[in-house]
């Protein structure tokens, strides 16, 4: 009688245990503490980029050519670009497609992707055969090549570039989560589940998913770097945000033909995009060496 | 027996795969743009053009129908006309491919070069200056995109330092002074082969900006994978035994450990190589080399949708591959693989 409770109550204690343990393990080594402080700052500044924008209307778009190609000064900390627009308030307001929304992208990726994974790891037979031959083709392109095609084909536009980054960035979370699930299929908790009774879609649900999390959040976070990559690869290409909204790789592409004399219009928006995924990266290797979703790869 | 038999089974579901690739791909061009004919023809499209482009194309035909007759182009080595140059696809794809292919190797290559010895050093010296140097530089390289740090390189080595060009395959001069005789169109093949040690020169300069951009990734990449495998190795016991034995910690390292750390690597090199594919893209517009790059943005761009299917055939078709042939590597220096 006395192991029942013990088994009832596993997954709870187990996830408390990692969350405050993935906290400590933060907080403790400097580097990913920086690390975090600097991500939760540029959050911050994605989200009220207009409040905190120098030039809130030269941020979204609006010209001032009289100040064409100023060099970086008090007045204008990161110097202007070829239409007079201050280059530190369209690096503030860029945070918006280049960093809030791909977290939405790799959120999206992950609800899409984890259930399904959950799914096909928890089913098996013919269900996890459909499901992983169909996620194995994805992954069978290049992700970013995949993404470039699918932003073309929808149209180019901040919007579709995000869905195509959603669509190329499923399958790696299906695949992850399908191997937690085997791996927490054999434990306890799911077979004591399963012996009273309880309907499939609901050990799924309240038992398999949210055991999956911490792998899927190391996944997720290392993964937010390289998905800001890609879609700062898109819109250098033209396929993401369109003129005159800004993005930071939309202005380092704009930059580009004044890089060796107006140095500045390409070497601070991207220095945005290097600090931010330097962040995700740093965090995502600390988080990596606790636990290693690889593992169940 | 066993190798021929995994050998056969890896052929036969990498041509699944390929099948598969097309029908997306297929889809992608096909499904997705509302009006193809129109794309075609361009912004001042007629209706009764389009109509008849509908037909020409065979885009009034049912969807697996159209397939069908994609695929049969496609063993044909037809891969459509390109709506923006209205040549064969083909042949803009494989006359830019050498330029892209010898820049990929280059960049593929030093990336091995620098990340393999980088990762060995970091395992060496666990904990020690040494690691954290190696470990800063590989997340570094991890997170750089490769479209700015080309950007920086150009600025320093061109602008501050003139020490190496800012672009382009070779200096215009070369094609008066010493003009390379195309026989591969791999410049540094062909120069060499002409005994054109000139060029030869020139070409190499050309090259390092556009290889060190593209290798940053993959070489973080590589350093990371090689540490770790290397830090996994030797905790194994008969690296505790010839430690025991008083072997030399280089002999050690250097011999046993990294023999056994090379399999875990090799699978990263090969996922890195999807990274690469679309890596230089970026790197040839950012340094104008005369590859793929430049043509598939502007095929993007204007949704030439005949060129963007050969290009995504393309990188999934060498994706795919590449680790093939990363597979059957490893099969070869590990025998148990093939028993999985």
């Amino acid at each position: 009688m006395t192991a029942i409770p013990a088994i009832a109550v596993e997954p709870e204690i187990q996830s408390t245990r990692t969350s405050r343990h993935v906290l400590n393990v933060i907080l403790r080594d400097p580097l990913s503490l920086i690390s975090t402080i600097v991500i939760i700052l540029f959050i911050l500044i994605g989200v009220f980029a207009y409040q905190v924008a120098p030039f809130p209307k030269e941020g979204a778009g609006k010209t001032n050519v009289p100040n064409s190609l100023l060099s970086p000064s008090l007045a204008h900390p990161f110097g202007t670009d070829k239409l007079g627009r201050d280059v530190l308030s369209r690096v503030i307001v860029g945070a918006r497609p280049a960093l809030i929304v791909p977290m939405g992208v790799v959120l999206f990726a992950v609800l899409i992707g984890a259930p399904l994974g959950a799914i096909a790891g928890y089913k098996g037979g013919w269900i996890d055969e459909v499901i992983m031959r169909i996620t194995d083709l994805f992954l069978a392109f290049p992700s970013l090549l995949l993404a470039m095609a699918i932003a073309s084909a929808l149209g180019r536009g901040l919007q579709n570039a995000a869905i195509a980054l959603v669509v190329s960035w499923w399958p790696w979370y299906t695949r992850l989560t399908r191997g937690v699930t085997i791996s927490l299929k054999e434990r306890y908790f799911v077979e004591a589940a399963q012996a009273i009774g309880v309907r499939d879609s609901i050990i799924i649900l309240r038992h398999i998913l949210p055991n999956t999390i911490s792998a899927i959040l190391v996944q997720a976070t290392v993964d937010l770097g390289t998905v800001i990559l890609a879609m700062g690869g898109l819109a250098f290409l033209g396929l993401g945000t369109q003129p005159p909204s800004p993005d930071w790789g939309l202005m380092i592409s704009d930059g580009r033909t004044y890089i060796l004399e107006q140095w500045w219009i390409s070497t601070f928006p991207g220095l945005a995009i290097f600090v931010i995924v330097l962040a995700f990266n740093m965090v995502g290797d600390t988080l990596r060496d606790i636990f290693d979703p690889r593992q169940y790869r | 027996m066993r190798r021929l038999e995994f050998l056969l089974r890896r052929l036969l579901t990498s041509i699944f795969v390929l099948i598969g690739v097309s029908i997306i791909t297929f889809a992608l061009a096909r499904v997705i743009p509302s009006n193809a004919a129109a794309l075609y023809i361009g912004p001042k499209a007629r209706p009764e053009d389009i109509a008849r482009v509908t037909i020409k194309l065979g885009l009034d035909k049912p969807l697996p129908v159209q397939y069908f007759i994609y695929m049969r182009d496609l063993l044909h080595g037809d891969l459509g006309t390109s709506i923006g140059t209205k040549r064969p696809v083909l042949q803009e794809l494989a006359g830019r491919l050498p330029a892209t292919l010898e820049l990929l190797i280059s960049g593929m290559a030093l990336a091995v070069v620098i990340g393999v010895p980088m990762g060995v050093l970091s395992a060496r010296w666990q904990g020690k200056p040494m690691d954290v140097f190696v470990r800063t530089i590989s997340i570094i390289g991890v997170s750089m995109p490769a479209f700015y740090l080309g950007l920086l390189l150009q600025i320093f080595f061109f602008r501050r330092l003139d020490l190496l060009p800012l672009a382009g395959r070779f200096s215009n001069a070369l094609r008066f002074t010493n003009p390379i005789n195309p026989v591969t169109n791999f410049l540094l093949l062909d120069a060499l082969i002409g005994k054109n040690w000139i060029a030869l020169k020139d070409v190499a300069i050309h090259l390092v900006l556009p290889a060190i951009t593209l290798a940053a990734y993959p070489s973080g990449l590589v350093a990371r994978m090689t540490r770790a495998t290397m830090l996994e190795v030797m905790e194994q016991d008969y690296i505790r035994t010839a430690r025991a034995y008083g072997v030399r910690e280089t002999v050690i390292v250097y011999l046993y450990a990294l023999k056994n750390a090379i399999s875990p690597t090799l699978t990263v090199i090969g996922l890195t190589v999807a990274y690469a594919l679309t890596g230089t893209f970026f790197v040839e517009i950012i340094f104008n080399w005369p590859g793929l790059g430049l043509f598939t943005v502007h095929s993007l761009l204007n949704v030439d949708y005949p060129a963007i299917m050969g290009i995504t055939l393309y990188g999934a078709t060498m994706y795919v591959i590449i680790n093939l042939a990363v597979d059957l590597i490893q099969a070869w220096i590990d025998p148990r693989i093939s028993l999985k």
